[in-house]
């Protein structure tokens, strides 16, 4: 006979309950197992979703291209700069109707990807067609259109930029520090993504040494010259929050400090100055003199606050890290070629944009953006992408101080060029020498207007000469050119 | 028009499986049989309108007519086996039936998209298992000797898996599965129906320490020949439900505790040791590293788990087929792409409604035997299915076990329906034990009732 516990208790005569707690334990040990295993599965597979169709092992992406026809991508205006279309041989081939202009901004999507063709790819495949629409496309026996991305870019800016830049190498990327949108971005030389497949092999293997598929905005290291005075500028405001006004230094054309000798560009003497004038004449010999004065520790969290040797907050292309730090020796010679940005230190285009960004937009670094929306063809909106603050770079009243002292560049120094217009500028030049041969790249970097910035442009050209000379006459047609000055 | 059906039906399934699962939890509140009813009934008609319409999609697609007739098969098959079962045993657990139906049916459907053939082979399986299964909770009812057996089965089993590591060390590698008669067979799995026999006997006749050392070093035995054939997956269920029975046995948490020290340490010696071991959890940590070595199938099955979104891309939408051994391992996978991971997540929430089941099951029952069978069908069930879908989707690192009742595998879908019916015998004793309760009750109240009245008599005598 099966045993039954006789569990009734001789007090009360009531049945005592067998209560067994281990199974309750480990009942509610698996119940939370799961729970969590079954909350992991789906944030996982949901927070993952993009990266894994685009991976190139996913075999699904190629369901997508069989199903749906890839999408548009449209200027901030709704200008297209990327299409597909059926060609005369039945294939989709994908149509760039701005050429050369967009290459690098706009990237290409045939062999592997890049630009933004690569950042909305997933968007760019998928659709969101109403179902009686796709219905309506089944029938015709066409492919559903996938979604279409709204760039930030502005064709008009874009093509002043690209001409600007003429048949020079280098860089122009113009952005809104208000808000961290990209409205242009030229890289030279470049290609034209419409012969892709004619050109890839040569540009692949490189031979004329112009790295064509390089974006160099973002991926191109230059020694920063004379732009990178603000770096230095700003750490000695953090050392002399106060008494910054009462810095004096005396050019005679060189610096020379315990047997090592910095001098001014084309040996130029800038004679008596404090640190506004020596900013806006960027004196080498007396930045040198204030390099030397600095503490490590105060170069080096400066360059800490400013990214430098960091990952950006930049998601839609791919870049590379900028470096710069204070000789670990301390070597007298390093420290007064760091001051004036030549030696060690590189930068990409980009990243200097985003600390003029900042600057101009009281030390608050808006993270950049390319793309601005995604809609389906039938207009519903997907996916926005809205301002998004990053994070202070550098203290309001820094911020303010250096905005002072890039506009005296404009109104009495390096940037001349751009004094005297309809709209007042601000920014720095730089003149980096890349060999011993004393050629140099021209930089500018700055906004406008001057009080209330709104537009910010970063200009390299590589081998020009000054940048007072080279790059500010570029940027002054983007200036006009965003302001409507004909 | 193909379109509209799809898309329509998908939103159909998901929607009655979250009402098939809304059921299944609210009989946990619901405990009268009146009340139950008509969670039986509406939990019947959810389960073949998801059925319905999964059906019709795959016809939708395929185009095929010869599919219809598969499923007035399955139709017939399983509304005979929910009838059969009210009919016979009606004091059987009918929810656990109702769930064990409703997960075999999508294991059928999502192998049908898969392989027709094997989802025909799958079905004959079932169909045969639960023909068989008919008499086991009857005998289970009356076969009061089972308990009796505990050594031979210990034996049996123990002799069972050292044969296959013996065969398998001179095949060359491992090799865990037979085919006799066109049907795979993995002794793991039926061994495991045996050692749960086995611990259970032993536990019931336990009485000091020395009775759990011994039993200990011959589940030991046990835990350790799989490990040495390298069936990983099977050699954690054979512990867990050592350890399980043992807390629950001992009602003592220091064992259990005790346990899973133990375990971290042999699974880190075992890291150690083992090279196979280490290319596991490499692949687990970072799967896309070695995507086109060791980390390819878990990478395949994260695509697959994340393709589908929510609703899915519809049965015959994805590529779910790119995953290798999708039909044994990852099924898992390739329900959450096709069918959404709403309802795969549904779906696994139906299995822990199950598992919930057998324990409520097991915590009612006296009769410590059977309370150590049951619980340990329980936990077996449950963690088997924690490692598979764990293991496919990143969670845990892959151990290879198959998911009960859903995957495609003849042992397992065999054992599986087995030890669900054991759990429907089990429960045919808990209601007799409480009907006896009852009767004695009710003799105890009427000699209590009597007493008073003589006593009440005596004391008027007394007057």
């Amino acid at each position: 006979m099966r045993d039954t516990r006789d569990t009734r208790t001789k007090r009360t005569g009531k049945r005592k309950k067998v209560r067994s707690y281990p199974i309750m334990v480990l009942s509610g040990i698996y119940v939370l197992l799961f729970v969590t295993m079954l909350g992991y599965i789906f944030n996982y597979s949901m927070s993952h979703k993009q990266e894994f169709i685009n991976n190139d092992y996913n075999t699904r992406q190629k369901i997508l291209l069989k199903q749906n026809q890839r999408g548009k991508i449209l200027s901030r205006d709704g200008d297209i700069l990327a299409y597909s279309e059926k060609g005369s041989d039945g294939k989709e081939v994908r149509v760039y109707p701005y050429g050369k202009e967009f290459a690098h901004a706009v990237g290409y999507s045939t062999k592997g990807k890049a630009g933004i063709e690569a950042f909305c790819n997933y968007y760019l495949i998928n659709t969101n067609l109403d179902l009686s629409k796709k219905v309506a496309y089944d029938t015709k026996g066409m492919k559903y259109p996938a979604d279409n991305v709204t760039s930030t870019l502005d064709a008009n800016l874009q093509e002043v930029a690209y001409n600007a830049l003429s048949s020079r190498k280098g860089a122009i990327i113009v952005s809104n520090p208000k808000t961290g949108e990209i409205l242009a971005m030229v890289s030279k030389p470049d290609f034209d993504p419409n012969n892709l497949e004619l050109e890839w092999d040569n540009m692949v293997k490189d031979t004329s040494g112009e790295a064509k598929l390089l974006n160099r905005a973002t991926q191109g290291l230059y020694p920063p010259g004379s732009t990178f005075k603000i770096v230095t500028l700003l750490s000695y405001l953090r050392e002399h929050p106060t008494d910054y006004a009462n810095y004096k230094f005396s050019c005679n054309g060189k610096f020379t400090h315990e047997g090592n000798t910095i001098s001014c560009y084309h040996g130029e003497n800038h004679g008596s100055l404090d640190l506004e004038r020596s900013f806006a004449k960027s004196c080498n010999s007396s930045f040198a003199n204030i390099g030397v004065g600095l503490k490590p520790e105060t170069f080096d969290g400066v360059l800490h606050d400013l990214k430098f040797n960091q990952e950006l907050p930049i998601d839609f292309c791919r870049y590379n890290k900028s470096s710069s730090s204070y000789p670990k020796d301390h070597a007298i010679s390093q420290v007064m070629q760091l001051s004036i940005g030549q030696g060690n230190t590189s930068i990409t285009p980009e990243h200097l944009n985003l600390i003029t960004c900042a600057i101009a937009n009281d030390g608050m670094l808006m993270k950049p953006y390319i793309v601005s929306e995604v809609k389906s063809e039938d207009g519903k909106e997907i996916k926005k992408f809205s301002p998004e603050e990053y994070g202070k770079l550098l203290s309001t009243s820094e911020s303010q101080v250096i905005r002072r002292m890039m506009g005296k560049v404009v109104n009495e120094g390096t940037a001349s060029r751009l004094k005297g217009l309809s709209y007042t500028a601000a920014g720095k030049t730089g003149s980096a020498e890349f060999n011993d041969a004393k050629d140099s790249h021209a930089w500018f970097t700055g906004f406008a207007p001057a009080d209330d910035p709104e537009v910010c442009v970063t200009i390299i050209v590589e081998e020009a000469g000054s940048g007072g000379s080279y790059a500010v006459p570029i940027a002054k047609r983007v200036f006009d050119a965003y302001f409507g000055v004909e | 028009m193909e379109l509209y059906i799809t898309e329509i039906s998908k939103y159909v399934i998901a929607s009655m499986m979250l009402l098939y699962t809304f059921t299944a939890f609210l009989a946990f509140k619901l405990r009268s049989r009146e009340a139950r009813a008509h969670i039986y009934a509406a939990q019947i008609a959810l389960m073949f309108l998801i059925e319905f319409s999964c059906f019709v999609q795959i016809i939708a697609r395929t185009g095929k007519v010869v599919y219809l007739f598969f499923f007035a098969f399955q139709i017939v098959v399983f509304s005979s086996v929910i009838m059969l079962f009210y009919f016979i045993y009606p004091d059987g657990n009918r929810l656990i039936i109702n769930n064990c139906c409703l997960l075999l049916m999508i294991g059928v459907i999502i192998l049908t998209r898969l392989s027709y053939e094997r989802a025909v082979k799958q079905f004959v399986i079932i169909a045969i298992s639960f023909l068989l299964g008919f008499f086991i909770p009857e005998m289970i009812f009356r076969f009061n000797f089972l308990k009796r057996f505990t050594w031979a089965y210990a034996g049996i089993g123990v002799a069972c898996l050292g044969i296959v590591l013996i065969l398998g060390a001179t095949i060359n590698g491992s090799k865990l599965t037979y085919s006799i008669a066109g049907l795979t067979f993995q002794p793991s799995e039926i061994v495991k129906v045996l050692f749960l026999f086995f611990l259970a006997g032993a536990l019931y006749k336990a009485e000091n320490l020395i009775d759990l050392l011994i039993l200990s070093v011959i589940a030991a035995a046990h835990v350790i020949i799989l490990v040495l054939s390298k069936d990983l997956g099977s050699a954690l269920i054979y512990f867990m439900l050592y350890l399980a029975l043992i807390y629950i046995s001992t009602e003592n948490i220091g064992y259990f505790i005790l346990g899973m020290f133990f375990a971290a340490l042999a699974s880190m010696a075992s890291y150690k040791l083992f090279a196979h071991i280490r290319v596991r959890v490499q692949a687990w940590r970072d799967p896309f590293s070695d995507i086109t070595g060791a980390g390819y199938q878990l990478s395949q099955s994260l695509f697959g788990i994340s393709s589908g979104g929510l609703l899915g891309l519809g049965l015959y939408g994805g590529n779910p087929k790119s995953i290798p051994f999708v039909v044994q391992d990852f099924i898992f996978s390739a329900i959450a792409e096709e069918m959404g991971i709403i309802f795969a997540i549904l779906m696994i929430l139906v299995c822990l409604s199950t598992f919930l089941f057998i324990m409520q099951e097991g915590y009612y029952i006296h009769d410590k035997f059977y309370r150590m069978i049951i619980c340990g069908i329980g936990i077996s069930y449950a963690f088997q299915t924690f490692l598979t879908i764990g293991g496919g989707a990143k969670f845990i690192p892959l151990t290879g076990v198959t998911l009960p009742l859903i995957s495609y595998g003849g042992s397992s879908v065999l054992v599986t329906i087995v030890m669900f019916m054991i759990v429907e015998g089990i429960c045919m004793i808990g209601s007799d034990e409480r009907y006896e309760e009852y009767l004695e009750e009710r003799r105890y109240e009427r000699n209590r009732y009597r007493n008073e009245r003589y006593k009440r008599y005596e004391d008027e005598e007394d007057r």
